[in-house]
């Protein structure tokens, strides 16, 4: 017999962990469509025919967070088999709420009681028979990291699934909101039997999502009831209802666990938290974090040792090396079998490339994973926020969208891939949507080529640093308006749980990481083939076969739109060439600078040119020193690279966001290169 | 009396909280309802967020968030 059973629980319960016990390697990580919410599905290892399906994690099903909705929807629409709830042994009270509320929906569910290690070395007893009784559902006891008790959770899950076993309503609430419910559910004519419970209380409760649904007539009626239920709640019903909850959920905690240390005492991880957010230790320590995640992902000096890459670098190389070699052989093979130039340019320059520029970004991609999933895990994360929410705050950010920031300035695909680490579907989308704006390592030898070819005279650090610095500008500004013109409305809090620090399991790091490059690699990967692919096309076909790039389909296209960039100082066919090939990758621009404006068509020169050895003065017939600024700008803060655009689409899990947030940076880009354009050449 | 009055290590009792609205909603459903004992454990190096201790766990909010929970 075929089934689906859905993991519900709250952030922090482990309930990843479950999922990653339940189904090994078995699992596909997908989106929850229109958000930026994992969609995590996979069949339990000892019987294929069990589908597991890990909800967001959410404290509760109220219907305002996208993790909340997505929860419930699912729960209510959907209708699993059955619903394991995992609750987090160690801290009951807050995790039975959500409980009391799956409960509410009357589907099959088992409670999975986790963390029972941890109760136990704190010498805590839990009577589940109790908990089971009360509840009227079967309580487990398992140790998720370990595999304890997984078993049996299955086994009674599989039991529920065949009797179909629906929890008896639980006596949680007064008379006063029973009867208001009862009178709802006498309204609610229409509705499925098994609904009308969930629903009547919801509309009680005053949800405004499963209120909207009603008829105006219905609306009028149960406005009457909910009055006269206000008027016995001390005229708060909502209030009342998750004031009962927790009484329901006290009383039942009372009876059923046994602490052996009375009150508050001080565990391990309140000892590392004393250190760990220290008033004066906390932002030090923080800086050393970002530091080590920055340095191994990115560092070509590891340890401040020259010329030693980090493991991300180093992995990168070998990588790109391995490509090379194969790309070379293949290369080698296809000359000696005579094949004609067309199809060795396909094959090398089209295929063999588009696939090297997914390869290339998948250690990085991976070391970074490696190391925020620890992070996550292991309870820091939660304090980043903690740590840093003052400052974020003001640019209505999160403190945890710090990381991706700062990984921007390496390379902006894992770091758009780190804003899964943020706590809201808004604070996810801004973030993605600026963190190209942080100047990435391809675009330096952008701005090497203009400051040593027009800034020779300047202080060409500060030219290059102050592009930096616009980067950043511009970022903090953008999220300024997204948030108040783009989400307005959405209220930002900071109500949310500093878990207990734990060791994160090897396996849990691992398995998170693959799902990071795996869904990298193929989402990201099919934008990044094909547009590599197109854009080879266009700049080595004209209608008369293969050419040159300067007769290619890429120079009409750049001809064409070139006065586009008039009014922001650069309209040359080339430069607007420039802009098209530097989104395979932003260093292109260089070599396509030196072959159409100095013919160059020899590695060593392009790469003496990006790395500021050497200048290329054919561009100075062209540029001013304030279009060349405006140059920098634009290629900045325009769409990225395709591998970010494909990054973007695969954390987004919707075309038309991504498209929005494409759009937004090129709106960004024309606008600040016009200023900078218009303001430079009346200034100088 | 608010709890963003409490000094940390000082404990009080929540009696009201806020307004109506999503996050009075989800400061109830993080369990901070009337009756329930708080303690603040710390503050942010900052100087905000606050940190308490709440139903047996740690539990860390605004400022402003905290300015609008009544306590004794």
């Amino acid at each position: 017999m075929s089934y689906v059973i859905a993991l519900a629980g709250n952030p922090n319960c482990g309930k990843t962990t479950l999922f990653n016990e339940l189904t090994g390697s078995k699992q596909h990580v997908g989106n929850w469509p229109g958000v930026t919410v994992d969609k995590k599905e996979g069949t339990y290892k000892k019987n294929k025919e069990i589908s597991i399906l890990d909800l967001p994690g959410t404290y509760s099903l109220s219907p305002y967070s996208a993790e909340e909705i997505i929860a419930r929807d699912y729960i209510v629409k959907e209708k699993p088999d059955a619903v394991i709830n995992i609750v987090d042994a160690t801290s009951i009270e807050r995790n039975l709420y959500l409980t009391l509320q799956i409960a509410e929906t009357e589907i099959p569910m088992i409670v999975a009681l986790n963390m029972m290690d941890e109760v136990a070395q704190r010498g805590d007893s839990i009577d589940y028979n109790k908990l089971s009784k009360s509840l009227g559902v079967p309580v487990v006891p398992i140790t998720a990291r370990s595999g304890k008790g997984l078993n049996e959770l299955m086994e009674v899950a599989a039991t529920v699934v065949k009797n179909k076993t629906v929890n008896k309503p639980i006596d949680v609430f007064d008379e006063n909101i029973k009867n208001a419910v009862q009178e709802v559910k006498a309204v609610l004519k229409e509705e499925r039997e098994e609904d009308k419970d969930w629903k009547a209380l919801k509309i009680v409760e005053g949800d405004e999502i499963i209120t909207a649904t009603l008829s105006d007539s219905q609306k009028s009626v149960i406005e009457g009831i909910i009055k006269e239920a206000e008027k016995a709640a001390d005229g708060d019903t909502e209030a009342k209802i998750a004031d009962l909850r927790y009484q329901f959920i006290a009383k039942l905690v009372k009876q059923a666990v046994k602490k052996a240390n009375k009150g508050y005492s001080e565990t391990r991880s309140d000892k590392l938290d004393k250190i760990l957010t220290n008033r004066i230790l906390a932002l030090p320590i923080f800086a050393v974090v970002m530091y080590i995640l920055f340095a191994c992902t990115f560092s070509e000096n590891f340890l401040f040792i020259p010329g030693l890459p980090s493991p991300g670098i180093w992995l990168a190389g070998l990588v790109e090396t391995a490509w090379g070699t194969l790309s070379g052989a293949l290369e080698g093979f296809l000359v000696g079998a005579g094949a004609s130039d067309w199809l060795l340019g396909l094959v090398i320059g089209g295929i063999m490339d588009g696939i090297g520029a997914v390869a290339g970004f998948l250690p990085l991609v991976l070391v970074l994973f490696l190391l925020l999933s620890f992070l996550e895990d292991s309870g820091y994360m939660a304090r980043i926020a903690f740590v840093m929410d003052r400052i974020f705050r003001r640019f209505g950010l999160s403190g945890r969208s710090f990381i991706p920031l700062l990984m921007g300035f390496g390379c902006s695909v894992p770091a758009l891939m780190a804003s899964r680490t943020l706590e809201s579907d808004k604070d996810r989308k801004i973030t993605m949507m600026i963190t190209p704006f942080m100047s990435c390592g391809a675009k330096l030898p952008i701005y090497a080529m203009f400051a040593v070819t027009l800034f020779a005279d300047q202080n060409q650090t500060m030219i290059v640093f102050s592009i930096y610095m616009l980067g950043l500008i511009v970022a903090i500004l953008s999220s300024f308006i997204l948030n108040k013109f783009v989400f307005n409305g959405e209220a930002s809090n900071f109500i949310m749980e500093l878990p207990q620090y734990r060791l994160p399991t090897i396996k849990s790091v691992l398995i998170h990481a693959w799902e990071k490059v795996k869904g990298f690699a193929i989402k990201a990967g099919t934008i990044i083939f094909g547009s590599t692919i197109l854009i080879w096309l266009l700049s080595n076909f004209n209608f008369g076969g293969m050419c040159d790039m300067e007769e290619s389909f890429l120079a009409s296209i750049g001809n064409a739109i070139k006065i586009i960039f008039a009014p922001l100082g650069f309209a040359d066919w080339r430069a607007s060439v420039g802009v098209v090939t530097g989104w395979i990758a932003k260093e292109n621009i260089v070599a396509t600078f030196g072959q159409l404006y100095a013919g160059i068509n020899d590695e060593a020169a392009i790469e003496a040119i990006s790395a500021g050895e050497q200048a290329l003065p054919q561009i100075s017939n062209v540029f001013t020193n304030v279009s060349a600024y405006s140059y920098m700008a634009f290629n900045l803060l325009c769409m990225p690279c395709f591998a970010a655009v494909g990054a973007i689409r695969r954390e987004m899990g919707s075309i038309k966001w991504t498209l929005r947030a494409v759009g937004f940076q090129m709106l960004v880009a024309y606008i600040v290169a016009l200023i900078i354009n218009v303001v430079g050449n009346i200034i100088f | 009396m608010t709890l963003k009055d409490l000094k940390p290590g000082q404990e009080g009792t929540v009696i009201g909280i806020g307004e109506k609205g999503p996050m009075r909603r989800r400061i109830m459903d993080m369990g901070v309802t009337p009756g329930v004992l708080v303690k603040v454990v710390k503050v942010a190096p900052l100087g905000d967020p606050i940190e308490v201790n709440i139903r047996g766990y740690e539990l860390s909010l605004r400022k402003d968030e905290a300015k609008q929970i009544e306590v004794k």
